[in-house]
């Protein structure tokens, strides 16, 4: 694979985003045909590219080598957590893209809504792939822009309250991350990741790091609404219109904060127990009261977005198993264990989240309401959205054949195998307590008696397309955990993320 | 050392200014002075006593310390970002204020988040 493939993910939806205000004046029906095209070649490419590209490549825009030991271009790199988040990213656009063109079809100016969206993928794909925390930093900043229009777009009084909050909260958070990348530079003079790595293992005071470190679990945590820090999620990402929803739910909250945490924690900085421990308790603490808030919510989407922090924290929580074993430089089998199971979780997440606020969005759609209270009786007229909310549901609740069931399995067995046996409890009590609150939903949505009038038509083609394809995703993503899919899916990131510092050497070549 | 702990508490006054403003444009205009306070600390730690701009006019060899260009570049690209958020959050008030008839958020709370 050529280097300059990698530019293509974020110029694209860039070169899109403002090419369709163009060609809005000649077809008013272009932009959502163009947003799908759009994300269906970033899917493409990503996959192309992950298949074809295991080893690491870093391009330099412009070209400009290193003078003397100091990097001074701009990086981007391409590994295998990259390409695995490349992946995820770019399939919920895709999935959510087509679903739009259907549902967003009662909304007015939809053409600022696929430029928003176009925006956010690239802001999104950005972060990924940059190799500097400047471009970190302004690619974030353009994903989360994005995202504040975006969940203001009904410009109702709910969604415009839940955008204000959600940007006096992420203003913060960005500030503070802003502030941490100014420490790093004062510490190291300069704001290359693979630099600043090289820099901070010459560092004699151990406690420096770890102060950045703190600061930036602040400003992330708040980006990937860990517990502390959670409370802009279930407002914004209940009030965003649907396709939106399961975009942040499914990849926004892990590409900007637990993406950035792991490329940071793992491969920029050195690895230390304290921190671990740090991530290992926020990661318990949002398993458990994420589901606790889960359960009491009647609001469909609101109750889906409590359940986002609970699966949150089981990523992080797994993360920082792994981190802890690393830093001790004991067990690494159990560090294997635990990002495997980790990222694993997270590609699962990502597609039966996504799924399920699609699933909301079709009954809203459908029904006009997202009070379960007020639903029921849909079975009869709902087949399809029963069918894939009903692969959801199990597969979000951890039952056997659908994926979610070895995700959670394998943080399990990691945080038995480690001695962690309070965050295994945890999970597994909020496991079954996310059984519960999908039981509640599939029962009060689809059997109980019938509440909604009876002209209840089941969603239009497109949507359902998108709808069985995640479903079926759902059940086919438990090959992953067969040993020959996962040397080619799983492997590859999971090795970026034990190579820790390993990773600044093969960037810089030193 | 001051011009650091100055910086601090301009931090501190918009954290406060956040937190306990019940004005919509309060609460604006204090995350404003936190990015400023932000933006204000980079600019110092970048700055060299001294230092000259970092243009290529010097000549070659010459024994002069030179500031370092990275810290204001970035300063310039988040002060750009820092507009576009204060235009967005401004805007979301005045459509707040539409739909209320209040800029005060005890009054404004639909959601229970």
């Amino acid at each position: 694979m050529d280097g300059w493939i990698i530019v293509l993910f974020f110029v694209i939806p860039l070169f899109g985003a403002f090419v369709m205000p163009v060609t809005y004046l000649f077809s008013s029906d272009s932009p959502k045909f163009i947003t799908p095209v759009i994300t269906f070649v970033l899917l493409i490419l990503s996959l192309y590219s992950f298949v074809y590209q295991p080893e690491q490549i870093a391009y330099i825009i412009g070209g400009w080598k290193p003078v003397g030991d100091v990097p001074i271009a701009i990086y981007l790199v391409y590994d295998g957590l990259s390409g695995f988040m490349l992946v995820i990213i770019n399939l919920i656009a895709f999935f959510s893209s087509v679903y739009a063109i259907n549902y967003m079809e009662e909304y007015t100016g939809q053409k600022y809504f696929y430029v928003l969206m176009c925006l956010m993928i690239a802001g999104m794909n950005g972060v990924v792939l940059a190799g500097d925390l400047f471009n970190l930093f302004v690619f974030t900043e353009i994903a989360a822009k994005s995202s504040y229009a975006l969940v203001a777009f009904g410009v109702k009084k709910d969604e415009l309250e839940a955008s204000f909050k959600y940007q006096v909260l992420g203003g913060m958070a960005n500030l503070i991350i802003l502030f941490g990348i100014a420490m790093i530079y004062w510490q190291t003079q300069t704001l290359n990741m693979a630099d600043i790595s090289y820099m901070l293992q010459n560092v004699e005071n151990n406690i420096f790091p770890v102060f950045i470190q703190l600061i930036l679990i602040t400003g992330f945590g708040v980006k990937a609404a860990l517990i502390p820090f959670h409370a802009w999620l279930p407002d914004a990402h209940s009030s965003a219109p649907s396709p939106i929803s399961a975009m942040l739910s499914g990849v926004l909250i892990k590409t900007l904060g637990v993406y950035v945490i792991m490329r940071l924690f793992f491969n920029v900085f050195p690895v230390n127990e304290s921190v671990s421990i740090v991530l290992i308790a926020l990661g318990g603490l949002s398993m458990i009261i994420g589901v606790l808030l889960a359960v009491g919510a009647w609001d469909l989407k609101r109750m889906l977005a409590y359940s986002s922090i609970s699966h949150v924290g089981y990523i992080i929580a797994g993360l920082g198993i792994g981190m802890i074993m690393l830093a001790r430089g004991e067990n690494q089998f159990v560090a294997t264990l635990a990002f495997t199971g980790s990222l694993f979780h997270l590609a699962n997440h990502a597609v039966f989240k996504g799924l399920l606020f699609l699933n909301a969005g079709a009954i809203e759609y459908a029904a006009n309401t997202r009070d379960m209270k007020q639903m029921g009786g849909l079975a009869k007229f709902m087949p399809i959205t029963l069918t894939s909310s009903f692969s959801a549901s199990m597969s979000i609740s951890g039952l056997p054949p659908f994926s979610g069931f070895f995700s959670k399995l394998i943080i399990i067995l990691a945080a038995v195998i480690a001695g962690f046996y309070l965050i295994a409890g945890l999970a597994v009590v909020a496991g079954i307590i996310t059984l519960a609150y999908f039981v509640k939903f599939q029962k009060y949505a689809f059997y109980n008696k019938p509440s909604v009038s009876s002209s209840i038509k089941e969603v239009p083609n497109l949507m359902r397309m998108s709808m069985i394809s995640l479903a079926i995703l759902c059940l086919l993503m438990s090959v992953l955990i067969l040993p020959e899919i996962r040397e080619v899916f799983l492997n590859p990131a999971v090795n970026t993320l034990m190579e820790t510092t390993d990773y600044a050497d093969k960037i810089l070549g030193r | 050392m001051t011009l650091y702990i100055l910086c601090f508490i301009l931090f501190l006054i918009g954290i406060y200014g956040v937190l306990t403003r019940r004005n919509l444009i309060k609460i604006v205009i204090s995350l404003t002075i936190m990015e400023f306070s932000v933006f204000l600390m980079l600019v110092l730690i970048g700055y060299i006593s001294g230092g000259l701009a970092p243009l290529v006019v010097h000549p070659e060899g010459a024994d002069i310390s030179v500031v370092d260009p990275l810290p204001q570049t970035l300063v310039l690209t988040a002060a750009v970002i820092a507009v576009a958020t204060n235009s967005m959050m401004l805007a979301l008030a005045i459509r707040l204020y539409k739909k209320y008839g209040t800029f005060d958020i005890r009054k404004i709370n639909e959601l229970k988040g």
